[in-house]
């Protein structure tokens, strides 16, 4: 009996380790074929290819510039709105909303998680674009629009389809994700601590930024992770609303590109060789800028945690 | 007992299975989106007439092409035609199924449809970014009597790579030197200027909302969604509307006897009253098939579509083919194939 437990255990223990290499091993190979897929434009483009802004199917010539500063401005746009209200959902989850408040809303955003991207996409082609462009941008163009630093972000026509439409879809997409894990690592504070701060006179504020986030903070970065990564590699619903013009504007209201926007456009039709190697190079560029993202992001948490430390 | 049982059921299922070879066969194809809607009502109703089936996979031109060269269906379909030479070095021959027409779809307020008139010059230089204004005087030139708004142009094109831009930008390159010498033609090109919609959808529907909009779209698209387009001067010189009856008069009046293996893109098209930026699809085949049979039943479904599929071709917005260019189908089909 003894003998037949330990042999189950040695096969469980085998089991989970593979689970464990089977992450690791399908990143290497997505990254691996990627990069095989591509070898022909950073062959002949090299490192140029990261910094040229062409993109002429016909003349053959790529460079992924455009894309990645797509990618990178929209979900910035994004992660500047969606953790912030994240952040005010989960805390008025767990400490401010009344008992009967908390299902419904909690199930609402797990429903909100769960709709398709393209259902995003459409709704914000069909319906927010359109309401920005008659009545919001106009007037953001009027007010800021003259400004010094701010101005030539939000100048230019209101067509509704651009960079802020699409990091606004984005923020809507990703505060379901990021808002439920704070909601699950806000419940797991000790009731001990925080009633211990309130008993010494704290405020909701106060227990809010010095017991509940310092406890967390590291489940939370993880949260934000998650929210950008998918604000990263989004394809729909980014493709409907964010104009899919090759060319890098310094007004958040024009049109701009991004990676997987540009792979989910063009891939069908890419005809020749260079043009598909280029689509594949330009997937293995996301995988880079999004590696090169979250890996900022750890050492960031990492030197914060060191100086907690002292 | 029991083996015998199990002997003539498997006897009975063998015969089955060969009587439904003999039958009903599945002919596969692949290639453009555009003919899509099309080949799906051709193969029910295929289907409903011999019990033969067609799946069809609309995975785009290039990978259509790549399919037929690597000889994995019986038939291709492309938007843009496949030059000659290449044709033969593939082993391949090339003949039209269906068309359709392109019109400059546009939203600028007080304007009805056909009411605004373009020419090839003009919509080079909107889609080239030099003219940037409704009230512009080459604009005004050609609609004297037109009030036109003193208001910007945004120009729509198609973010993903599509037949239907391969033949816009092909007819922009043959009336407009400029527009050749800096963009040229592709399923998809660098667009100097504009947003791109994905899909005829996502182009119609940045038109209907962006006031002062121009973009390019399939007849049948605009006809569905009351989108106003304008008219064109065709090579000829003269105005027309795009309807099937120009469509056709295009494809009428081309030279196709000319044109080898039907290389020919259908846009600025000689005629009195032909439109100018009508679109082709080809069907692609291969001369040495590896399976004879379902080359030959996919030249019997497209001989049936040619003779019984006008109507449902264009009750879904397609112009189909005129008679003689099917008469010289059956000609090249009897010089290629035995």
């Amino acid at each position: 009996m003894a003998r037949l437990d330990a042999f189950g255990d040695r096969l469980f223990r085998r089991l989970v380790t593979a689970a464990g290499w089977f992450v690791l091993l399908a990143l290497a190979a997505a990254a691996l074929s990627m990069y095989w897929g591509g070898r022909e434009a950073f062959g002949q483009f090299g490192f140029g290819f990261l910094w040229s802004s062409d993109w002429d199917p016909v003349q053959e010539e790529y460079g992924a510039l455009v894309p990645i500063y797509g990618t990178v401005v929209s979900t910035a746009i994004a992660m500047t709105i969606a953790v912030p209200v994240s952040f005010g959902i989960a805390l008025f989850l767990t400490e401010v909303s009344p008992a009967w408040l908390r299902q419904p809303l909690g199930a609402a955003i797990e429903l909100l998680a769960g709709i398709p991207s393209i259902i995003y996409g459409m709704w914000g082609l069909f319906v927010l674009a359109p309401f920005l462009a008659e009545h919001v941008y106009p007037r953001l163009d009027a007010w800021l629009g003259g400004w010094p630093l701010l101005g030539p972000l939000f100048s230019g026509p209101p067509l509704g389809i651009g960079m802020l439409t699409a990091g606004l879809v984005l923020a809507i997409m990703v505060i379901p994700f990021i808002s439920s894990v704070m909601r699950d690592v806000f419940m797991t504070v000790p009731v001990r601590l925080k009633e211990s701060a309130y008993a010494l006179g704290s405020t909701t504020t106060e227990v809010a930024w010095n017991i509940i986030l310092p406890y967390t903070r590291s489940a939370v970065v993880g949260g934000i992770f998650l929210g950008m990564g998918r604000a990263l590699g989004e394809t729909m619903a980014v493709t409907f609303v964010l104009g899919n013009a090759h060319q890098i504007n310094a007004s958040l209201l024009m049109p701009g590109n991004s990676i997987a926007a540009s792979i989910a456009n063009e891939f069908a039709e890419a005809t020749t060789p260079m043009y598909q190697s280029a689509l594949l190079a330009l997937g293995f560029v996301l995988f880079i800028v999004t590696f090169v993202v979250l890996a900022a992001a750890r050492l960031m948490l990492m030197r914060l945690n060191r100086r907690e430390g002292r | 007992m029991l083996k015998s049982l199990q002997r003539s059921l498997a006897t009975l299922a063998l015969a089955a299975g060969l009587a439904g070879t003999a039958q009903a066969a599945e002919i596969t194809g692949a290639g453009a989106s555009f003919v899509f809607p099309a080949m799906s009502r051709w193969s029910a109703d295929y289907n409903a007439a011999t019990g033969h089936r067609i799946n069809y996979q609309s995975i785009g031109s290039g990978g259509g092409i790549a399919q037929i060269k690597a000889n994995t269906v019986d038939f291709g379909s492309s938007d843009a035609p496949l030059k000659p030479q290449e044709l033969a070095q593939s082993q391949l021959v090339q003949f039209p199924s269906v068309m359709g027409g392109i019109v400059p779809a546009f939203n600028v307020p007080g304007i009805a449809a056909n009411q605004l008139r373009l020419d090839g010059k003009v919509l080079a230089d909107i889609y080239l970014g030099r003219i940037g204004k409704w009230n512009d005087p080459a604009i005004a030139a050609l609609n004297p009597g037109l009030a036109l708004p003193d208001l910007r142009i945004t120009v729509v094109h198609r973010s993903d790579g599509s037949g239907t831009t391969f033949n816009f930008v092909n007819y922009l390159s043959k009336v407009s030197p400029e527009w050749k010498e800096k963009v040229g033609e592709g399923t998809s090109v660098r667009w100097p200027t504009g947003v791109g919609g994905k899909g005829n959808e996502g182009v119609t529907a940045y038109v209907r909302q962006i006031r002062g909009a121009i973009g390019y779209i399939e007849l049948s698209y605009a006809l569905t969604n009351q989108v106003p387009y304008a008219q064109l001067r065709n090579a000829e010189g003269r105005f027309v509307q795009a309807s099937s009856a120009s469509i056709q008069a295009a494809a009428a009046s081309a030279r196709w006897s000319d044109s080898q293996d039907f290389h020919l893109v259908l846009t600025n098209a000689p005629g009195a009253d032909s439109w100018p930026i009508a679109a082709t699809n080809f069907i692609l085949m291969s001369k040495k098939p590896k399976n004879a049979e379902g080359n030959r039943q996919a030249r019997e479904f497209f001989r049936w579509v040619y003779a019984n599929g006008d109507q449902a071709a264009a009750e879904l917005g397609y112009v189909p083919l005129p008679d003689e260019l099917v008469q010289q189908i059956e000609a090249y089909w009897g010089q290629h194939f035995n």
